[in-house]
């Protein structure tokens, strides 16, 4: 069932390919709406759902050293509670003393209760060609289980009101051989990179809606891409050095990201050209 | 560059002693912490090393002003500093070849990290601006540049504006969005003439 959905998916995609051929010559409006259709046609089924179900028996499966599952894993919800948990992410850990974010967060558990190593731990954060990423997995798993939940990242502790401050510095920071900052490409509305439309993530309607769509499965690539990975590549493509994963800069831009998002529902894992 | 260090040590020192224990922070404090951050958060990979953190003092004034408007004399200021870093070509030619413009224009590539250190590096003009009525996948950050010359008219001034505008953006206006491609070494000064043809030349389709 789920491969003939699929090929239906790549018919209508292809139907649209070649319609966007067929009407290059034409107006540049054409164009846009073409591949508003191809988006559309991508949405009737999404991959996302293989990543999903794996992470969800990573979740629940012994592993690692100590051979115990996330079920003692608290995302801020309490031992285990995976509904709702990603809408108020990221936030303050007491026993962490810091400010985490999902990934992070995975990272911690696997270190504190299951018995790998930070390396191991942090090892794959990514998936590319013939390698799977557990993390991506996991990510996959946990945001499926707040779709629908409204965006509730809290802004209490000291420490994520610091948090968001820093992330409001450094999405305006420029640098790098091109002196781009985030906001060159996110600070206005109703700008696009070729054809790709850009949110303005300095509002929060643009927040909202660029933040509830990610986790998501990028068609062009083949994987599901988390927010570390979004940042990530933000960052390649801005010229700057590589940003570490569950880094402090980039747990800093995903709270001000995601609580710029608060009061939109959250729509992910969703489906990206 | 000393000068400077010294100048922002002795503005963070007065900020600190300004706040003292007071609970919030001051905008200078939150802006050196998140510098300070940021220089932790990266790992050098392949040509980008962790010296593109550092900002010269172009970037540093935009980066402070981001939010708030740019005061004219500090716009100004910003300008005047750009303006003197623009080298002109020797041989006074502005122009060079469209055909390779084009090619430049459209090129992505370069600079990043996963790109070959050794492999084309181009301006990537449609990422942002229209250019050629064929090329219909362009983006909108930058104002549409279709018709350039044959707007401004074919003249010494039109490319000399063209050349240095792409040489170094931030000395005709502060804070641009558009990279200072001369001034940075991001593209030759072979690059930046080409790039000049696609512009101005009247067989380039820019101006058809």
């Amino acid at each position: 069932m789920q491969a003939t959905k699929f090929r239906r998916t790549g018919r209508a995609a292809l139907a649209a390919c070649a319609a966007v051929a067929m009407t290059a010559a034409l107006a540049q409006v054409s164009a846009v709406d073409e591949i508003a259709k191809y988006r559309a046609a991508l949405q009737d089924g999404n991959p996302a759902e293989l990543w999903e179900a794996r992470g969800e028996d990573l979740w629940k499966a012994p592993r690692g050293p100590k051979n115990v599952s996330f079920a003692t894993c608290d995302l801020g919800q309490g031992p285990g509670v995976v509904k709702g948990a990603y809408a108020q992410l990221p936030r303050y850990f007491t026993d962490a003393d810091r400010v985490m974010d999902l990934e992070t967060r995975l990272v911690h558990c696997m270190v504190t209760q299951q018995g790998y190593s930070q390396a191991d731990a942090m090892k794959g954060p990514f998936g590319g060609p013939g390698t799977k990423s557990d993390i991506e997995a996991l990510v996959a798993y946990v945001t499926s289980q707040s779709r629908g939940v409204k965006m509730n990242v809290p802004l209490a502790h000291a420490r994520e009101k610091e948090a968001y401050a820093l992330g409001e510095k450094m999405f305006v920071y420029r640098g790098g051989t091109h002196d781009f900052s985030c906001a060159t490409c996110h600070g206005e509305d109703g700008k696009r990179i070729r054809l790709q439309d850009l949110p303005n993530l300095m509002t929060v309607a643009g927040a909202q809606k660029a933040y509830t769509t990610w986790p998501a499965y990028r068609v062009s690539q083949g994987e599901l891409r988390t927010f570390q990975w979004r940042l990530n590549d933000c960052f390649r493509q801005q010229r700057f050095p590589e940003l570490i994963f569950t880094s402090e800069a980039s747990i800093a831009l995903t709270m001000y990201l995601a609580r710029n998002a608060n009061g939109a529902a959250f729509d992910a894992p969703a489906i990206k050209r | 560059m000393r000068k400077h260090f010294l100048l922002w040590g002795c503005v963070g020192v007065f900020a600190a002693a300004v706040v003292g224990c007071a609970t919030a922070q001051s905008d200078v404090d939150v802006s050196r912490q998140a510098a300070a951050v940021l220089k932790s958060s990266f790992k050098a990979n392949g040509q980008a090393g962790l010296d593109r953190l550092d900002q010269d003092e172009t970037q540093r004034l935009c980066t402070q002003y981001a939010n708030k408007p740019l005061p004219k004399d500090v716009a100004e200021m910003i300008e005047k500093l750009n303006t003197a870093s623009i080298k002109w070509p020797a041989d006074g030619k502005m122009q060079g070849d469209w055909k390779n413009g084009e090619k430049i224009a459209q090129e992505g590539r370069g600079k990043q990290y996963s790109d070959d250190p050794k492999g084309p590096v181009g301006g990537n003009c449609y990422a942002c601006h229209q250019l050629t009525p064929q090329e219909v996948s362009y983006g909108t950050i930058g104002p549409s540049l279709y018709q350039f010359a044959k707007l401004r008219g074919y003249s010494d001034e039109t490319r000399k504006y063209a050349y240095g505008k792409i040489w170094n953006a931030d000395a005709y206006s502060a804070c641009s969005n558009m990279p200072r491609f001369g001034h940075s070494q991001i593209l030759t000064e072979q690059q930046v003439k080409d790039l000049v043809a696609l512009l101005t030349d009247p067989d380039s389709p820019v101006n058809k």
